[in-house]
């Protein structure tokens, strides 16, 4: 079978032994899995769904395994894509081991998910994680008593201290199959339907005909289907069992048994077996154990202090930030300078042609110098805070607080989610909304991700801020200035999201709220050095790489565009002159609107456009600081004005490419992509308008 | 005009047991799978700050579930 075909990335040949990682949402799955695969791992989609597959590969005494990180979910009956994703995989693919990973702080719901995988295969392995955060909190989980009550390994593991890794890797090794485990036991009268069929249905290998039963019982006929595509063997075609489950619904249909009250009977049989084991199983020495996560919600999504709170925090991350990076900014750009200098002589020394050494110094050099002094420290700074904000547990609540909003306009608070993760890059807060179970609220939070700046647009807004608003303010004040003038921009870019996702609500996109049941995890102590590294590492420097990689030759380009001549008018000039009139209209200039349209690939490159379009007309020979800088746009026309319509703009106007295609993916369809191009654009370029016509009136 | 208490009725710091799910569909499987059948413990944690959604204590885990459904859920106080 091919790798379009299984749904595998790496390759599961004869030697390799698969092993699927499951799991509730927040338990700590991707911690284990990366723990035992480390840097071994490779993520893409599962093939037609939007479904993210992380699979990775680890070795033990010699065995090869291939690690499947199956998505986070509660159950495997509710349909959703996720859960059918995780039952396809662990039903048609067979794996050799199902590692279910459990929180230890909430074993007793996670036992519901143990439960129904027990009921599909025999080869699962519990892992109870998290076991350090239930010993703060005085929860002990009798892992043997649960392992003999289930009969099958259970694993004790706190992946953030990496204990039981090892375990975990024996049991994985050691695994034996077909062992008679625990099953759940439901109501007599679907008891003996089950064995009443059972002798009718066709023999699967490795999906136990218990399990088919019920799905048979339940009238899973998606399912059933699925099955006779897999195995070629059509369920509803055997005259026998048709038969008899015909004779089953009968004979229930007269006891007035309804298909829900069937189903009501099986989940409610689930739960209530996980709720027996749990009493078991774990004993809370400590029955105020949550009392302290309690106190925080009490002020973290306190009526009074709730929005307070959330506005002061994004104050102090934007602060820290600003502040922060001003230092460091300077420094690697005073370093960029003196290379310059250097390269320059080198180039002479190598008697380069002048054409070829002033395009890759003036054009490719000094973009990519722009882009990492001014991107590089803000990010190194802002992603592990607000990383440590999201490992903490923090950012449900901030969902939870403002979900009356969304809901409201008809959306779904899990937006704030997805507009949280926008802030690093809107391309990623795209793919965030798979989160969403509603498509109609999906679609709205992801054609409105864009109306939060994202990582490439905020150091350039900081730029702005400190060079025409902040002006000559001492550090302490001038950082905490920009934070609140940052702030308020964020906050029109909210105010933006809510008016466009109720208009898309009454228009295209027409519906109520639909329901939705949002997680509030316990807090957790985020590990602050692991963040720091992981943050800059895998965020930071991938996201600085990619703007470096766009930067290079949109540098060269833009160079080149500089200094070649047409008619004695450089071509830059042309097609800044050509769009002047038209972005006059909004209180821009041609240069300003040229560089958002060539920085369509990537938005951290708008700024060095515009500065090195300046340049080449005007004869500004060195790259300063922003003071200097501050002097070229104003010696260009720029006013406080200007800047505040470059903001507006930036904030609002298309995704970048990357967010595009992204939203190509996630919708499937150009429509949708046109839809999050237009609106932002329209809406910039509306406020804009109004703001400089009401401008040219006061004056 | 309450003659049956729904879960929406439950106020902060409320105790009480879930006796019916009213709910249809994909939703009433969604609330079953964070266990609530009749005959669980529920509690009325916190309200969110501009009244909903409220959060939940069921099993263990805290849900937020907005009103609308959990006007859904029948209790016994």
């Amino acid at each position: 079978m091919g790798a379009a075909s299984t749904g595998f990335i790496l390759d599961k040949l004869d030697f390799n032994k698969v092993v699927a990682l499951v799991g509730n949402p927040n338990v700590g799955k991707s911690t284990i899995f990366n723990g035992l695969t480390g840097l071994n791992q490779h993520t893409g989609n599962w093939p037609g769904k939007t479904v993210t597959n992380a699979q990775g590969s680890c070795q033990y005494k010699g065995q090869n395994y291939i690690l499947v990180d199956l998505p986070g979910s509660y159950s495997l009956m509710a349909h959703s894509a996720e859960e059918e994703v995780t039952r396809d995989f662990i039903c048609f693919k067979k794996p050799d081991a199902v590692v279910v990973v459990c929180d230890a702080t909430c074993l007793e719901r996670n036992l519901n998910l143990v439960l129904q995988i027990m009921e599909i295969t025999d080869n699962i392995i519990v892992c109870v994680n998290l076991i350090d955060e239930a010993e703060k909190k005085g929860i002990s989980i009798d892992a043997a008593s649960l392992s003999n009550m289930l009969n099958v390994p259970v694993v004790v593991s706190s992946a953030r201290g990496k204990i039981g890794l090892d375990i975990l890797k024996e049991e994985i090794f050691e695994l034996k199959y077909n062992r008679a485990l625990h099953k759940t036991i439901y109501p007599k009268y679907i008891e003996d339907a089950i064995e009443s069929i059972i002798p009718f249905i066709d023999n699967i290998e490795g999906v136990s005909q218990r399990w088919l039963a019920l799905k048979l019982l339940e009238g899973d006929k998606a399912f059933i289907r699925l099955i006779a595509e897999q195995f070629n063997i059509d369920l509803e075609k055997n005259m026998g069992l048709a038969n008899e489950l015909k004779g089953v619904k009968n004979s229930w249909d007269e006891a007035g048994i309804t298909n829900e009250m069937v189903n009501d009977d099986i989940v409610s049989s689930i739960v209530k077996t996980a709720e027996g084991i749990g009493h078991k199983a774990i004993t809370y020495q400590n029955k105020a154990y949550a009392d302290k996560d309690r106190k925080i919600d009490k002020v973290l999504t306190d009526k009074w202090l709730g929005f307070p709170v959330m506005l002061i925090m994004m104050l102090i991350i934007f602060w820290i930030t600003i502040s922060g990076a001003n230092y460091p900014s300077q420094l690697l750009s005073n370093l960029f300078s003196y290379l310059e200098k250097h390269l320059l002589n080198l180039f002479s020394f190598a008697q380069a042609p002048r054409f070829i050494s002033e395009m890759l110094i003036f054009g490719l050099y000094r973009t990519v110098a722009w882009v990492v002094s001014v991107m590089l420290p803000p990010m190194a700074i802002f992603f592990p805070l607000f990383t440590i904000l999201e490992d903490s547990g923090y950012l449900p609540r901030v969902a939870f607080n403002l979900d009356r909003v969304y809901k409201k306009c008809s959306a779904c608070g899990k937006q704030a989610l997805t507009m949280c993760m926008g802030f690093g890059c809107n391309a990623v807060g795209v793919t965030g909304c798979r989160i969403i179970d509603s498509p109609r609220e999906r679609l709205i939070a992801i054609i409105t991700n864009n109306f939060v700046p994202c990582n490439g647009r905020f150091p350039a807004l900081i730029a702005i801020i400190s060079m025409f608003f902040v002006g000559q303010a001492s550090a302490f004040f001038g950082g905490m200035l920009s934070a609140i003038i940052l702030t308020s921009i964020i906050f029109l870019g909210v105010i933006m999201t809510f008016i466009v996702s109720k208009l898309l609500s009454i228009t295209l996109l027409k519906g109520v709220p639909s329901s939705f049941t949002l997680e509030l995890p316990p807090y957790r102590k985020p590990q602050f050095i692991k963040v720091i590294v992981r943050s800059i590492l895998d965020r930071a420097l991938f996201v600085l790489g990619r703007s470096i990689a766009v930067a290079a030759p949109a540098g060269i380009i833009i160079w080149l565009m500089a200094n070649t001549s047409l008619n004695g008018v450089t071509i830059l000039n042309h097609c800044s002159n050509f769009l002047d009139p038209f972005a006059r209209l909004f209180g821009m200039d041609g240069v300003i609107l040229l560089a958002f349209i060539l920085g369509s690939p990537a938005n951290e490159i708008v700024t060095p456009i515009i500065i090195m379009a300046y340049m080449a007309q005007g004869s500004l020979a060195q790259l300063g600081s922003l003071s200097e800088i501050k002097a070229l746009l104003v010696d260009n026309g720029w006013t406080w004005a200007t800047a505040i319509n470059v903001m507006i703009f930036s904030l609002m106007h298309w995704p970048c490419s990357t967010a595009c295609i992204t939203i190509k993916k996630e919708t499937g369809s150009f429509g949708w992509m046109a839809v999050s191009i237009i609106i932002p654009t329209f809406i910039g370029l509306f406020i804009c308008f109004a703001f400089t016509s009401v401008l040219g009136i006061v004056s | 005009m309450h003659d049956i208490d729904t879960l929406a009725d439950l106020a902060q710091g409320g105790v009480a047991t879930v006796s019916a799910l009213i709910s249809s569909g994909g939703i009433r499987r969604r609330l079953q799978d964070i266990g609530l059948i009749p005959g669980t413990k529920v509690e009325c944690i916190q309200k969110s700050p501009l009244g909903d959604p409220s959060a939940y204590l069921i099993r263990g885990a805290v849900i937020a579930l907005r009103s609308e459904d959990s006007s859904n859920i029948l209790i016994l106080r």
